[in-house]
């Protein structure tokens, strides 16, 4: 495996650290709300195939933060501008949880493009029963362990206990989140109607013991996207990227590579 | 000098084991304790203090607001305000303060305002607040924009007193298509506006660049100095040197006829386990974005539990630096010119009672602040050289600067 990449870009005159690695058509993993913690196994495992592109978002971890950003949907339209102008429109989307909210507004607004889109634990709508867990009622701690069905996977990515530095920048990602996503917390009403205008092939994936956002708002994501598919990992926490690598990325690899194909087809 | 006295105004009548037992009394801890024939009896007690306070001799009354939680029942700072705008005659009404940011229509606190100030014949001061971080939560409003609502809500609440409507106002977090209130201040050009903090010097300054006496709640006289400090700097900046008459100073006083019983009513001002507000959490205390970037490292720390909030302070501890005065009229009295001597406010709020000291009690403490304590604090303050913005005519701001006054009533 080739060892991945760091580099700086530049959008609107911030700069946005990027991590990368492997070959293959590109695929752009979009973060949780908690940050990119570096280059995991499931980045790995994906990269035997792809391209694998993880910026952090605007604001988070150490990309600078554009003072005017202060909802999802503009930060999914400042992605739309970063990807058209690192040649990336035609990457595959990934989004985990948070990231799976805002590659879903990407995918809202940027029809034709024929990629797929994988969508995990995402956040972005109201669920129709239960709520998305309250992140800014907790400590960082508190919140990201929720996240997980199996803490043993929480203590080996994050250190037990984690370092004082990731504490901090656990604190400037919830500063950033709350920025754009206060209020209604962690959804927005509109996006279930613009989704039934999404026409990327897409799979959404739950984590059944996801204890962040009820399972069911992946159900309500496959039911608004036209043909959008549904999987779930039994068990899994909404980190399940971290926690259950190989199975998540043994549903999200097949589906973009057929995807894919399909795409050089038409 | 200008003495006001002021209370919490504690729901005390709750059940403090049960905050014990949760480990906090604030945001999330049940209303189902909340007790509204004691509310009602609590809020009348609380509009007598502060009516025998005006009859007592004292100058103002010291209002302020909070939210979820015991230890301020006064939800809205305006309510008490309204009440007493008509139930006293003399006494300023001061108000600290309004929680700017938590507002979404900065043009009804200034139409509430305004209302107050004719009620009472233009006796308001109407202070402003950024409000706690837990209020942040309890009002759902972005804390990482807090400053920004605070500055802006300011704004155009003075443009609002100041200028004819009707005007348009097109900010970044507030929009009005009309401002054009129907309720203007009887002072010109706007009643007075004082701000109270406790240590932010983003705030301090603020209040030193618009020419703002700043009240200081409680802090230590080492804290005091420091404040003082960093607001002259401003003010020089500004282009204006800062005197007594930019300086409050909130402090903790009971006063009883002999040194037990008032030490025995002071104790009640450790009655929220030592602090102003309760059971501090670490989360709900700053919300992330309320402080500046600098906090950010030690309030993730703070947070995670790597990292003590600030200790409690023994009562002892606390009584012996000054910061809780207790004692007959005279002890209360040589404590007090220590205090002023060493921070030279012309503003000084006595906070007389909290928690479950009785009404009679209460009524006993203001009575011999007012008397006897009073009038010693006026000659101490003469001395000293302590005048207040009301007495030398202070500017109402930099960009207001005439002394705010009221119009003559009747006098068309």
């Amino acid at each position: 495996m080739a060892e991945p990449v760091q580099r700086q870009v530049s959008v609107d005159g911030h700069t946005v650290d990027v991590v990368s690695g492997g070959s293959g058509p590109p695929v752009v993993v979009l973060h949780h709300d908690i940050g990119n913690p570096g280059w995991l196994p499931f980045y790995d495992l994906l990269a035997e195939q792809f391209h694998v592109v993880v910026p952090s978002h605007p604001g988070f971890d150490t990309s600078q933060r554009p003072e005017w950003l202060r909802s999802v949907r503009e930060l999914a339209s400042l992605y739309q501008w970063l990807l058209h102008q690192e040649g990336l429109e035609d990457a595959h989307l990934v989004g985990l949880g948070f990231g799976g909210w805002i590659a879903a507004e990407v995918a809202t607004t940027s029809h034709g493009r024929d990629r797929g889109l994988a969508l995990v634990n995402p956040m972005g709508l109201q669920p129709r029963e239960g709520e998305i867990y309250d992140q800014f009622i907790v400590n960082a701690e508190e919140y990201i362990t929720a996240g997980f069905a199996d803490i043993a996977a929480y203590h080996g990515a994050f250190g037990q206990p984690p370092s004082e530095d990731q504490l901090v920048t656990w604190e400037v990602n919830r500063e950033m989140t709350t920025r754009i996503a206060w209020k209604p917390y962690m959804f927005d009403r509109a996006l279930e109607h613009l989704l039934r205008g999404v026409d990327a092939p897409t799979l959404v994936v739950a984590g059944s013991g996801d204890g962040l956002v009820p399972p069911v708002c992946a159900q309500q994501y496959a039911e608004l996207i036209p043909g959008a598919q549904l999987a779930t990992i039994d068990g899994a926490g909404h980190f399940v990227e971290i926690e259950r690598p190989d199975e998540l990325s043994a549903l999200v690899a097949p589906f973009l590579a057929k995807a894919h194909t399909e795409k050089q087809g038409s | 000098m200008h003495v006001m006295y002021f209370s919490e105004q504690p729901m005390s009548a709750y059940p403090k084991d049960e905050a014990d037992k949760l480990g906090y009394s604030a945001l999330l801890f049940s209303n189902e304790h909340f007790d509204p024939a004691e509310g009602s009896r609590l809020y009348n007690e609380y509009i007598e203090d502060f009516v025998a306070a005006e009859a007592v001799g004292f100058d103002g009354v010291m209002l302020n607001e909070h939210h979820n939680a015991p230890f301020c029942m006064s939800a809205k700072v305006n309510v008490m305000a309204s009440v007493l705008a008509h139930a006293t005659e003399r006494v300023k009404i001061v108000l600290l303060g309004n929680p700017l940011p938590l507002a979404d229509n900065p043009v009804r606190l200034a139409e509430e305002l305004a209302m107050i100030d004719m009620i009472s014949k233009g006796r308001l001061v109407a202070g402003i607040v950024r409000g706690g971080g837990t209020e942040q939560l309890s009002a759902n409003v972005n804390p990482a924009y807090n400053r920004e609502r605070f500055n802006e809500a300011h704004d155009l609440i003075v443009k609002a007193w100041t200028q004819p409507g009707p005007f348009r106002w097109e900010g970044e977090h507030y929009h009005q298509r009309v401002v054009n209130p129907w309720a203007l201040p009887l002072q010109t050009p706007h009643p007075r506006i004082w701000v109270p903090g406790v240590s932010s010097p983003e705030t301090i300054e603020w209040a030193a660049q618009h020419g703002y006496p700043y009240i200081v709640l409680n802090a230590s006289i080492d804290s005091c100095k420091k404040i003082w400090g960093i607001y002259e700097g401003a003010a020089q900046r500004a282009g204006y040197t800062s005197g007594p008459e930019h300086r409050g100073y909130l402090i903790r006083i009971h006063c009883q006829d002999t040194e037990s019983k008032a030490e025995e009513g002071a104790r009640q001002f450790m009655w929220m386990q030592g602090e102003f507000v309760g059971l501090l959490h670490p989360v709900w205390g700053a919300p992330s974005g309320y402080l500046g970037a600098g906090a950010r490292r030690p309030m993730a720390l703070v947070r995670a539990g790597r990292k003590a909030m600030a200790g409690k302070v023994p009562f002892e501890v606390q009584a012996g630096a000054g910061s809780i005065i207790y004692g007959t009229p005279e002890q209360c009295i040589e404590k007090l010119r220590v205090l002023l001597t060493e921070t030279r406010p012309s503003i000084l709020s006595l906070w007389g009672n909290d928690g479950l000291v009785s009404h009679t009690d209460a009524q006993r403490c203001i009575e011999l602040l007012g008397k006897e304590v009073l009038p010693a604090v006026r000659e101490i303050g003469e001395d000293l050289g302590l005048k207040s913005p009301f007495e030398v005519g202070a500017p109402t701001s930099l960009a207001h600067p005439e002394p705010a006054m009221p119009r003559l009533v009747g006098a068309r």
